[in-house]
């Protein structure tokens, strides 16, 4: 809604009181609305690029001009529309029509068709893998359906880089509200009642964190939004803060003024270079309009917010980490209390919550404590953003309200398992949390009923595996993960990831003992009650969880010297099935060393020397004559 | 390596001559070298009047600086949960093959550096390698060759 005369000069002006600012957004949103124009919103964030969004948008701007469109159509590029399957993806509004996996030569067609003559193009819709029905609009689609997109829906609706269409959409409007009721204990108050718990992982809840900042002495105060999302697999704060940069800078001021801070950081991580530019650019426009600085439109309410920039290293994540980190220091975690809420960055109080957190604030603000906490369970309200990944159909960031049941997740909206393969388990929580087998697929999701099946919530990560996962293999890639990622303070967590990934590896080569899984269990225990942070406490959980409900898969590798998934490559190797095998060359050509002799229509064989193992042969077959066969072991004792 | 002191000057200007601003000064004098020379590492602690231990100490302890010079080209396998349980390991196995080197490793030509990431968060596209910038989605071991080749030149 940008680009005419008349907008920049609107954008030049900075806002010197609470009525100017009230009068534009007001503005804004009635240009919005009376805007009847056809807007076309390409989903853009980094998964989208990646896939080629950026060319898309070019197509379109070249089809608008020759069609002559150019003032008749809005083009929007937005951050993630969540959907990842289907990127590239436009929706087209008012009627919310999704087209997915576009090419650049589709925006012409696009335009000619739908634009002008109204007409649904079949080819680009998204089609159900379970009921192979189509679907024309976002609404109609199964993975939309069941969703309560209240935090991350607007990323469908702004241009992350224009200040504008934020307000066009009523943002800042809470933040007016709270600078209007001049009552910060108020703020905080209704930030309880909401029953508002922390995104990042721990669910501590958050009015009391930031009563607990405001109450502590010292002066100043700060704010930190904490982005430095670590657990692999999650990505839900990468997508909002590239998405909607404002919503999450909007809860953080009004989070600043209900605590008296003065000063604010995003703690990026580096590998987010989307998240960080758009962020600056964010603050920048801020501080041009008026809304950062010294005595905000007059209000007498002072906010700096500055962009830190991790530099990899995931135990960041943690708070006194993070602090550490922003102070320029390596990132250790400290002993705790005292709380940063007493003594955080320069050992004054701070606030650290993480990026979902700060973005349910205006919500929170807009609609009132009440609305908000009828949505959710008893103890968990409001709603979640879980990057749904894996094997998973529908891959994409889904926001649901607390207490839908997994089930509901993975197979209403995810769309079910690919290739009708069997659904094994899911991870949930990242490397501190756990995987949980079938049995609790009907398990409402909320804080506590994740922690006593023996996972957490973390940051929402949720990765499913099928029958071809095997679940030491998963246990020995987060210990690999957390031993890496050991800050090395404390000997339990730095000694003690380092051994139970040795141990763990070991029996994913078939030289396991029998006495190994008791010693596993030791030394978890010992890291969990030894560590100083939640790094290290939590350090064994990929180890307990999957021992706790598949402890049949850690027998089998250590007794059988088997791997009953297929995947522990010293357990395995890869055969032809003569009676399958067609000799249609299609491992031949995919296998990377040359290890597949044969000719057209003979049968293959598998030269075990030169075999590397890295299943390329597998997934190339048709005819499911490639096998992974148990690998004769020996016993190594 | 020539190292300017007027550039690496700027840079700590740029951030306040001030010792909380380390990780980004430490930063911004990779960007412009692609790694951290060791005169550089000592100008900067002199500069700040940070001891050098604690500079090198930060230095070694983020995993985004590198102590030793970089290849032309830094090739970034992602180990994520998502690309890990969708073949991650085998397509980091496969560049490693292929260029001879270990992660953290440069060619001995200095047209490749290797490098792993815990997560991206792109897991949608998974397997991913990100050469300088330009992700590279849905990898397979096969598609590995093809992509590198590109900016072999």
């Amino acid at each position: 809604m940008s680009g005419t005369m008349r907008d920049a000069k609107i954008e030049s002006t900075k806002f010197r009181s609470l009525k100017e600012l009230s009068d534009h957004i007001a503005q804004s949103k009635r240009k919005r609305r009376e805007d009847k124009r056809p807007v076309i919103t390409v989903s853009s964030g980094t998964c989208g690029q990646a896939r080629g969004s950026l060319k898309v948008v070019e197509a379109f701007k070249k089809a608008l001009k020759e069609t002559g469109l150019e003032e008749k159509v809005i083009l929007r590029v937005t951050g993630c529309h969540g959907f990842c399957q289907a990127e590239p993806n436009v929706i087209i509004y008012p009627e919310g029509i999704f087209y997915q996996k576009l090419e650049p030569r589709h925006a012409r067609l696009i335009l000619e068709q739908t634009i002008k003559e109204g007409k649904i193009i079949p080819e680009l819709l998204y089609k159900d893998p379970v009921t192979g029905k189509k679907a024309a609009t976002e609404k109609s689609i199964g993975f939309y359906k069941k969703q309560k997109r209240l935090v991350s829906g607007d990323n469908t609706r702004v241009n992350p880089v224009e200040i504008d269409d934020y307000f066009s959409i009523g943002g800042y409007c809470s933040l007016l509200k709270v600078l209007k009721l001049k009552d910060p204990e108020k703020v905080i108050d209704e930030i309880k009642r909401s029953g508002l718990r922390g995104r990042g992982g721990a669910g501590f809840p958050t009015g009391k964190k930031w009563e607990a900042t405001r109450i502590s002495p010292g002066n100043p105060r700060y704010v930190i939004c904490n982005a430095d999302e670590g657990d692999p697999g999650a990505y839900m704060d990468r997508s909002l803060l590239e998405g909607n940069p404002h919503r999450i800078i909007e809860g953080m001021m009004i989070g600043a003024y209900a605590i008296g801070a003065s000063e604010g950081y995003v703690y990026v991580r580096d590998e987010y270079p989307m998240a960080v530019a758009n962020v600056t650019k964010a603050i920048e426009d801020l501080y041009r309009r008026g809304l950062l600085g010294k005595n905000i439109m007059g209000t007498g309410f002072e906010f700096d917010l500055r962009v830190a920039k991790g530099a990899g290293a995931f135990v960041c994540g943690e708070e006194t980490a993070l602090i550490a980190s922003i102070e320029g220091r390596v990132g250790e975690p400290r002993q705790r209390p005292p709380f940063p809420a007493q003594k955080g960055l320069w050992g004054k109080p701070t606030c650290i919550n993480n990026v979902e957190t700060w973005a349910n604030i205006p919500l929170i603000i807009r609609k009132g404590s009440q609305w908000y906490s009828a949505i959710g369970t008893k103890g968990s309200k409001g709603t979640k953003i879980f990057s749904l990944v894996g094997k998973i159909n529908n891959t994409g960031l889904v926001e649901v309200p607390m207490g839908i049941t997994l089930r509901e997740i993975i197979y209403d909206i995810g769309g079910g398992i690919p290739g009708s393969k069997e659904f094994k388990a899911v991870q949930t929580g990242g490397p501190s949390g756990g995987c949980l087998p079938k049995k609790h697929l009907d398990l409402p999701i909320d804080y506590e009923s994740l922690t006593e099946a023996g996972s957490i919530m973390g940051s929402g990560g949720m990765i499913v595996m099928d029958e071809n996962t095997c679940m030491v293999d998963v246990a020995k890639y987060f210990m690999n993960f957390l031993r890496d990622e050991s800050c090395g303070k404390c000997v339990s967590c730095r000694e003690g990831t380092q051994r139970l990934y040795e141990i763990v590896k070991n029996i994913t080569e078939g030289k396991g003992k029998e006495s190994d899984l008791e010693l596993l269990e030791e030394v978890a225990v010992t890291c969990k009650d030894a560590s100083l942070c939640g790094l290290g406490q939590t350090a064994a959980n990929p180890v307990l969880s999957t021992l706790r409900y598949f402890r049949h898969e850690y027998e089998a590798h250590i007794l059988d010297r088997r791997c009953p998934a297929g995947v522990c490559k010293s357990l395995i190797r890869y055969v032809v099935v003569a009676e399958k095998c067609v000799g249609c060359l299609s491992c031949k050509n995919a296998c990377p060393t040359g290890a597949i002799k044969g000719t057209l229509h003979d049968i293959h064989l598998i030269d075990q020397d030169k075999c590397i193992k890295c299943g390329s042969c597998l997934e190339a077959c048709r005819f499911e004559a490639i096998e992974a066969q148990r690998e004769e072991a020996i016993r190594i004792i | 390596m020539i190292v300017e002191q007027e550039k690496l000057q700027l840079i700590i200007d740029k951030h306040e001559n001030s010792r909380k601003n380390l990780i980004a000064i430490l930063q911004d004098v990779q960007t412009e070298y692609r790694y951290l020379p060791e005169e550089a590492i000592r100008f900067v602690s002199t500069a700040l009047g940070v001891p050098l231990v604690d500079v090198v100490g930060v230095a070694t302890f983020y995993r985004s600086f590198s102590l030793t010079p970089r290849g032309e080209h830094t090739v970034k396998v992602c180990l994520g949960t998502a690309c890990h349980v969708r073949g991650g390991p085998k397509i980091l196995e496969e560049v490693q093959r292929l260029l001879d080197i270990k992660p953290g490793g440069t060619t001995s030509d200095k047209k490749f550096t290797l490098e792993t990431v815990a997560c991206l968060g792109c897991c949608a596209i998974g397997p991913v390698v990100v050469v300088d910038g330009d992700y590279h989605a849905q990898m397979s071991v096969r598609k590995v060759s093809t992509v590198l080749k590109r900016y072999q030149k």
